[in-house]
């Protein structure tokens, strides 16, 4: 494009001659130039002529601002039979127009229906709910019957895929874990001794740490680290998998997508959650354990207060719990990335929504376990 | 590579170009103009580099050796912010259409528009119906890729290449996947861009119909020698050339007479 030598404004003048219209223009008509300048009344009707002046410049805006005058007539025409004229054009201009003016071959445009009034928000949101909790639950159906197929030696998956994926949230999650459940143990250790030494019971300090990471903390924390990390994993790959088609593909050569993509990381989870509990159980006495060695609690008493506190029965709740977590982390990411929609944006948002419900599902979770083990009485 | 550009300067010329994909050689000593208003079409079998030529012609990937030249000026050798004045000049679309998903089609149109300079709302908003219009989505601004066809993802591509009215124009396949009325359709756009407003064009293609219907001239790029096999006029080569392969390639693999 020739760089602007002459800075005269785009203009477009409207002419009015008896029932007639000419539209005239000048200027340099460029995106980047000065603003447009219309002059005299723009008309309803088409122009009967046009004059473009031999020095105008221009670039796709002219034939932009012809076409959308052409437009909003053609939308308010009484006479539909009236079809505007190039009368006047240089061949170029009219080409284009021409081009841009065929019908396309998509002539049905798609509506979206109208939902701006309040009953249609409601209406839509009650559907919305409605499909969210339908899909949940064919989802867990659908774990269900792959999870039999399994235990009868229908399901066919890849070994390999399942011990990756075991790896992934296992092994590899262990740095992550340890951090967090180390200092958890430590912040507890810190808070209780405080209190527990104004009472001169400062020993109680490793019963509180260790009931509180067996049978809470570190099943909970763990299942929030894994949550951000495999659930988010979870969603994307198979949210980028949906998008690419990949899913489908897998359908088309026989195989189901559960048993194939949803088992083996259903499978991994389940196995590992309780492990890394157990781990983490470990490693937040230890934090305790060296907060105590600061405050006057050798780690031997430590120790010996820390196994008469906590029974069997506090750690098998602990390490149960997590096995639950781990099902609903497991099937809230799988379930986000298969219902993905098909292009790359919504990778991103089912990873989000992935993890907001996997958070949410272990606290609701958790919170049920404790009202039941209350009315147990355990 | 200083080899100074011919008096009568072509837009884009090629000297001694080599592509390599690490120690691999995908073509080596590719040598050739194209003029302006140019349909230049880039073919040959599939798997032979002709979309690695168009990356490197559009600077996403350097050259192992030689250099690429627009109106005669350097572009492998020029500085960064050169560089980037000239692929501003550039419309290219991708062989999927590569539309940013998050953004509806007439945003994919107007992020580019806006990007170049402050247009006025109206303005911005009949040039997009505008541009739309041209590859047959009028109508087709509020919705999202992931709403349409793959062939109407093409022509969006299209359209979003030709946002900034480019001086080139780099196509992708813009023909594979479509259906032939569709395929047609998009020559015919093709073929009105050049006249109307003097677009010099370069695909990369196979399809034969659209070789033969749009190109004036064509380079053949040959699997067995890793060089062109052939420049020139697509019809003449199909029946002239001295390359057999390229003989072979335009008549789809059965020559009418002519024994090698």
């Amino acid at each position: 494009m020739t760089a602007a030598v002459d800075p005269s404004p785009p203009r477009a003048v409207w002419h009015q001659n008896g029932d007639d219209w000419m539209l005239e223009v000048s200027g340099n008509w460029r995106r980047d130039g000065p603003a447009l300048e219309v002059t005299g009344t723009t008309p309803d009707r088409y122009p009967a002529h046009y004059h473009i002046d031999a020095l105008a410049t221009y670039d796709s805006t002219l034939p932009a601002f012809l076409l959308a005058h052409i437009r909003a007539v053609t939308d308010v025409a009484l006479d539909k039979a009236s079809v505007p004229t190039f009368d006047g054009l240089p061949v170029d201009l009219r080409a284009l127009l021409e081009l841009a003016l065929a019908v396309s071959e998509e002539s049905e445009t798609r509506t979206t229906p109208d939902s701006s009034s309040e009953i249609h928000k409601l209406g839509n949101l009650s559907l919305e709910i409605w499909t969210g909790v339908r899909s949940l639950v064919d989802f867990i159906g659908e774990a269900m019957l792959s999870l039999g197929r399994l235990v009868t030696g229908g399901a066919s998956f890849r070994g390999r895929d399942f011990w990756l994926t075991l790896q992934e949230c296992g092994v590899e999650a262990l740095p992550i874990v340890s951090l967090i459940s180390f200092l958890i143990g430590v912040i507890l250790a810190f808070v209780g001794n405080v209190q527990l030494a104004n009472f001169g019971a400062n020993l109680f300090v490793a019963d509180l740490v260790g009931i509180a990471m067996v049978r809470e903390m570190s099943g909970v924390m763990t299942a929030i680290i894994m949550s951000g990390r495999t659930g988010a994993a979870f969603a994307a790959n198979l949210g980028s998998m949906k998008a690419n088609e990949e899913i489908d593909a897998l359908r088309t050569f026989g195989f189901n997508p559960f048993d194939f993509l949803v088992l083996p990381r259903l499978l991994s989870l389940v196995v590992m959650m309780p492990l890394l509990t157990i781990y983490a159980n470990i490693v937040g006495i230890l934090g305790g354990m060296l907060v105590g060695n600061f405050v006057g609690i050798p780690p031997v008493l430590y120790w010996t207060e820390t196994l008469a506190a906590v029974s069997l029965t506090t750690l098998s709740l602990g390490v149960i719990k997590s096995v639950f977590f781990g099902a609903a982390i497991a099937i809230c990411g799988c379930m986000q990335g298969l219902l993905a929609g098909n292009s790359t944006a919504a990778v991103g948002q089912a990873t989000t929504r992935a993890v907001v419900a996997a958070i949410t599902a272990v606290i609701v979770l958790d919170s049920a376990f404790a009202v039941i083990f209350t009315l147990l009485d355990i | 590579m200083s080899a100074t550009p011919e008096p009568t300067i072509a837009k884009v010329t090629v000297r001694g170009l080599t592509m390599t994909y690490g120690t691999q050689v995908v073509m080596h000593d590719l040598d050739f103009e194209i003029l302006d208003k140019d349909i230049f079409v880039i073919m040959g079998t599939s798997g032979c580099g002709k979309s690695t030529l168009l990356r490197h012609l559009i600077g996403l990937l350097e050259p192992a050796q030689g250099a690429i030249f627009y109106d005669g000026e350097n572009f492998t050798a020029t500085d960064p912010a050169e560089r980037t004045a000239i692929i501003r000049r550039f419309g290219v679309m991708y062989q999927s259409g590569a539309l940013w998903s998050s953004l509806t089609l007439g945003e994919n149109i107007s992020v580019p528009l806006e990007e170049s300079g402050k247009i006025p709302a109206k303005t911005l908003r009949d040039l997009v119906a505008y541009k739309l219009a041209l590859v047959g989505l009028a109508g087709y601004e509020d919705h999202y890729p992931a709403q349409i066809s793959g062939g109407m993802k093409k022509r969006a591509g299209i359209a979003r290449a030709m946002a900034r009215d480019p001086d080139l124009l780099f196509l992708d396949e813009p023909g594979a996947g479509l259906d032939p009325l569709s395929s047609r359709r998009l020559d015919d756009l093709i073929l009105r861009l050049r006249d109307s407003q003097g677009t010099t064009i370069v695909i990369v293609t196979h399809e034969l119909a659209s070789i033969f219907n749009i190109s004036n001239r064509a380079l053949f790029l040959d699997t067995a020698s890793h060089t062109q096999g052939a420049l020139g006029n697509p019809c003449d080569l199909r029946d002239h050339s001295d390359n057999p392969a390229v003989r072979l390639f335009l008549n789809r693999g059965t020559p009418p007479s002519s024994p090698p």
